[in-house]
C-alpha cells in the first residue's frame, strides 16, 4: 500500500526524532557503531512504525511480528527505537554501556524487552530468522519475520546456508532486508571482499531481490509490500544505504563505523540531522544523506 | 630481546595489540615465509600494521573466519607460516571445526593471536566476551596455548611461537594491560612459569590480565597482613608447568588460580589436573567467572565483579589463610 503523504512526514519526523536519539545515546555511552545505525534508521523506522505488528506494552503478544537485527553492533540505533516505542524506560538508556546496565554494545534479549535474539556474532539472523519463520507456519500463525543484515555481514557463510534453506522450504513469511551501505570496518565492502553482483547472487540462491533507496520511504514501502505479497519465492530487499547517513561529516565514510562525539561534534551531528530531515521533507532530491 | 625494534618506552605507550602488530612486522622481516590473515578486523587487532608492510603476504577475508583458518591450513600446508588474528571468541567458537580438524588434526604451523579476549571488550556483552577460550584450546591435540601477562610478554610469545612447531593459540586482550615486566629480558620460555614474587603460605597461579592484579595483591597481603605469598605467571597453559605446580602445592599447601575466564576449564583446571596428582593434601580455590555469562561494563569492574581483581583475589588468600584446616589432617610433612 502506497504511503500517503501524512505516513512519509510522519515517518520522517521519526526517524529524525531516532537519529538524534541515537546521537544521545552515542555520547551517553562514551561510543557506539554510529555509521551502521544511522544507515538503518529509516529501514527499523517504517518496520516499527507503519509495517510490523507490535504491541510495545504486551512485548510477548504471540501473534506479533518478529524483528531480528542481525548486525547486532548497531544496538546502540536499536535500543532507542524500542526505548521510544515503550518496551522499556528511555531513562535507561543514559545508562548504556555502563557496568551492570542490560544494556550494552550488542543487546541482549534476556535483558531488554523487545529484543528476540542476542545477535553480535555476525551471520547467525538469517537462521535464526528462518526457524521462527518456519515455526510460525507450521504452528498455522500469518505473522512474519524480518531479517536485517549487514552487507559486510554477507561474507559469512552461514548467511548462504540460511539463504539456500530459505528457498528451499518457501519461506515466503521471512522477510531479508540488507543494509546495503557498502562499507565494513577495514574499508569499503567491493575492496574488502567484494560483494557484486550482489543481487544475482541472492537470485541464484533462489530469492526473488528487490531494490530499494534505504532512505526513501516511499521505495521502502514499495518493497516491503512486494515481499509482503510473495507466494513462491522468499524476498530479499537490497536496500541501498549511505553508512552514516544525515551526518554529513561521517556519512560514507567507513572510519566511522564506530566512534565517538565530544560536544562539539555532537553539535555538529545534531545541526546536520536537522539540515538532512528539513530537506528530505522539502522533497529535495539527493539530499545532504 | 632480539629483533625488537622498539623500546621499553615506546612499549609503555602501545597496546598490547599494538606491540603485536610491531612484532609480526619485525619477524615478517625475518621470515618471508610468514603471512597474515584477518576477517574484517585488521584493524581492530593490529595485524593490520602487517598487512601495510607487506601488502602481497597480507589477506582480509571480509567477515569469514571459517574460511580464513582453512585457507591458513592450506597455506600452511604449502611451508608459509600464517599468523591469523580475529577476536578469540570467533577464533576459538566460530571457526573452531575448521582449528581443530584443518589445523590442529594436520598438526599444521598456524599461529593464531587472538584478541579482545576474557571480558576485555567488556562494553560489548557476551557475543564478544571470551571465558571459554582456554578450556576449548587447551583440549585440542597439539595446540600449544599462551596466555601473556603484557605486552612485552606478549612480543615474546608471538616471537617464540613462530620457533614452536605446530599451532600456537595466544590470547591477549583489547587495549592496553598493566605493565608486569619493566625489562624485556626476564627469560621467557613456553611452558615455564615465572615466578614474580616468592612466598611460602600460599601460592597463587595467574595469567594473563590477572597477573599484574594476583602481584599487586600479594604485595599488598605482605605489607598489611606479613603474608608471604607467591605468584607464579603461568603464561603457557598447554603444556603447562607441572613442576612450579608441584612445587607450589608442595610447598606451599595452600594455591589458589586466578583467570579471566570461566572457573570451568581454564587455568584453574589445569592446575587442578597436575595438583590432583601430588598426592599432597592442599587447600585449593579457582578464582574466575563462575560458570555464567557475564554483565556488561569496562574490563576494570568486570574483574572487581567477580572477584579476580587486587582486592578480590587477596580476600580470597585471607579466607584460605584463615581456614583451619590443617588440625583435621595430617599435615607433618608440610615443609
Ligand atoms: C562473526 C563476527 N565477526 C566479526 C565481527 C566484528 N565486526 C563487528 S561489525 C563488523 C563489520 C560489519 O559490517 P556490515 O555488516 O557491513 O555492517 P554495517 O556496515 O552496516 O555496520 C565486524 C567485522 C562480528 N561482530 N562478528
Amino acid at each position: 500500500m502506497a504511503l500517503t503523504t501524512e505516513d512519509k512526514r510522519r515517518l520522517e519526523d521519526k526517524a529524525h526524532e531516532l537519529r538524534t536519539l541515537c546521537v544521545d545515546t552515542i555520547v551517553w555511552a562514551g561510543s557506539g557503531h554510529v555509521g551502521g545505525s544511522m544507515s538503518a534508521m529509516d529501514i527499523m523506522t517504517i518496520l516499527y512504525h507503519k509495517y510490523m505488528r507490535i504491541d510495545p506494552k504486551n512485548p510477548a503478544m504471540p501473534d506479533r511480528d518478529r524483528f531480528i537485527l542481525s548486525k547486532g553492533h548497531v544496538g546502540v540505533g536499536y535500543a532507542p527505537v524500542l526505548a521510544d516505542l515503550g518496551y522499556f524506560d528511555k531513562e535507561l538508556l543514559k545508562e548504556y554501556n555502563h557496568t551492570g546496565s542490560p544494556l550494552g554494545m550488542h543487546l541482549d534479549s534476556r535483558k531488554v524487552t523487545g529484543v528476540e535474539a542476542s545477535t553480535g556474532s555476525l551471520g547467525h539472523g538469517l537462521a535464526i530468522g528462518l526457524g521462527m519463520a518456519l515455526g510460525a507456519r507450521l504452528q498455522g500463525r500469518d505473522w512474519k519475520t524480518y531479517v536485517l543484515l549487514g552487507d559486510g555481514e554477507c561474507d559469512e557463510g552461514e548467511v548462504w546456508e540460511s539463504a539456500m534453506a530459505a528457498a528451499h522450504f518457501k519461506a515466503t513469511n521471512l522477510v531479508t532486508i540488507v543494509d546495503r551501505n557498502k562499507c565494513m570496518i577495514d574499508g569499503p565492502t567491493e575492496e574488502v571482499m567484494a560483494l557484486e553482483p550482489f543481487a544475482d547472487k541472492w537470485r541464484a540462491f533462489g530469492f526473488e531481490v528487490v531494490e530499494a533507496d534505504g532512505h526513501d520511504f516511499d521505495s521502502l514501502a514499495a518493497a516491503l509490500d512486494t515481499a509482503a505479497a510473495a507466494r513462491e519465492k522468499p524476498v530479499v530487499i537490497i536496500a541501498n544505504t549511505i553508512k552514516g547517513c544525515g551526518i554529513d561529516f561521517i556519512s560514507g565514510d567507513y572510519k566511522w563505523h564506530y566512534g565517538g562525539f565530544d560536544g562539539e561534534k555532537t553539535a555538529k551531528a545534531k545541526e546536520s540531522l536537522a539540515r538532512f530531515h528539513a530537506a528530505r521533507a522539502s522533497g529535495e532530491k539527493g539530499t545532504a544523506k | 630481546m632480539s629483533g625488537m625494534t622498539f623500546t621499553m618506552l615506546d612499549a609503555a605507550k602501545m597496546s598490547t595489540a599494538e606491540i603485536y602488530g610491531q612484532t609480526l612486522c619485525d619477524l615478517g622481516d625475518e621470515h618471508p615465509e610468514i603471512v597474515g590473515l584477518s576477517a574484517d578486523l585488521a584493524k581492530s587487532t593490529k595485524i593490520g600494521v602487517f598487512g601495510d608492510k607487506f601488502p602481497g603476504r597480507f589477506f582480509n577475508v571480509g567477515i569469514a573466519e571459517q574460511n580464513m583458518f582453512g585457507m591458513a591450513a592450506g597455506m600452511a600446508k604449502t611451508g608459509l607460516v600464517p599468523y591469523v588474528s580475529t577476536f578469540a571468541i570467533f577464533t576459538s567458537m566460530r571457526a573452531l571445526d575448521q582449528v581443530h580438524t584443518d589445523i590442529c588434526y594436520q598438526n599444521l604451523d598456524v599461529k593464531m593471536i587472538a584478541t579482545h579476549a576474557g571480558l576485555s571488550f567488556g562494553q560489548a556483552g557476551t557475543t564478544h566476551h571470551c571465558t571459554e577460550d582456554i578450556a576449548i584450546m587447551r583440549s585440542m591435540a597439539n595446540m600449544t596455548v599462551i596466555v601473556p601477562a603484557d605486552g612485552i610478554e606478549t612480543a615474546h610469545a608471538v616471537r617464540a611461537a613462530y620457533d614452536r612447531k605446530g599451532p600456537v593459540y595466544i590470547r591477549i586482550n583489547r587495549g592496553f594491560d598493566q605493565v608486569v615486566y619493566d625489562k624485556p629480558d626476564y627469560g621467557f620460555q613456553i611452558g615455564k612459569a615465572v615466578t614474580l614474587h616468592e612466598g611460602s603460605d600460599l601460592t597463587i597461579i595467574a595469567c594473563g590480565a590477572t597477573v599484574w592484579r594476583a602481584l599487586e595483591a600479594a604485595k599488598m597481603l605482605e605489607k598489611v597482613d606479613g603474608l608471604k605469598v607467591r605468584v607464579l605467571n603461568m603464561h603457557t597453559i598447554k603444556p603447562i608447568d607441572v613442576e612450579a605446580v608441584e612445587r607450589a602445592v608442595k610447598e606451599t599447601r595452600r594455591v589458589i588460580t586466578v583467570e579471566d575466564h570461566s572457573t570451568i576449564g581454564g587455568l584453574g583446571s589445569a592446575v587442578a589436573e597436575v595438583a590432583a596428582s601430588t598426592g599432597k593434601a592442599f587447600s585449593f580455590k579457582r578464582l574466575g567467572v563462575p560458570d555464567c555469562f557475564s554483565i556488561i561494563g569496562l574490563h576494570e569492574d568486570l574483574l572487581a565483579h567477580y572477584g579476580i581483581d587486587e582486592n578480590g583475589i587477596a580476600a580470597s588468600v585471607r579466607e584460605m589463610m584463615g581456614k583451619d584446616f590443617e588440625a583435621d589432617d595430617n599435615w607433618e610433612d608440610e615443609v
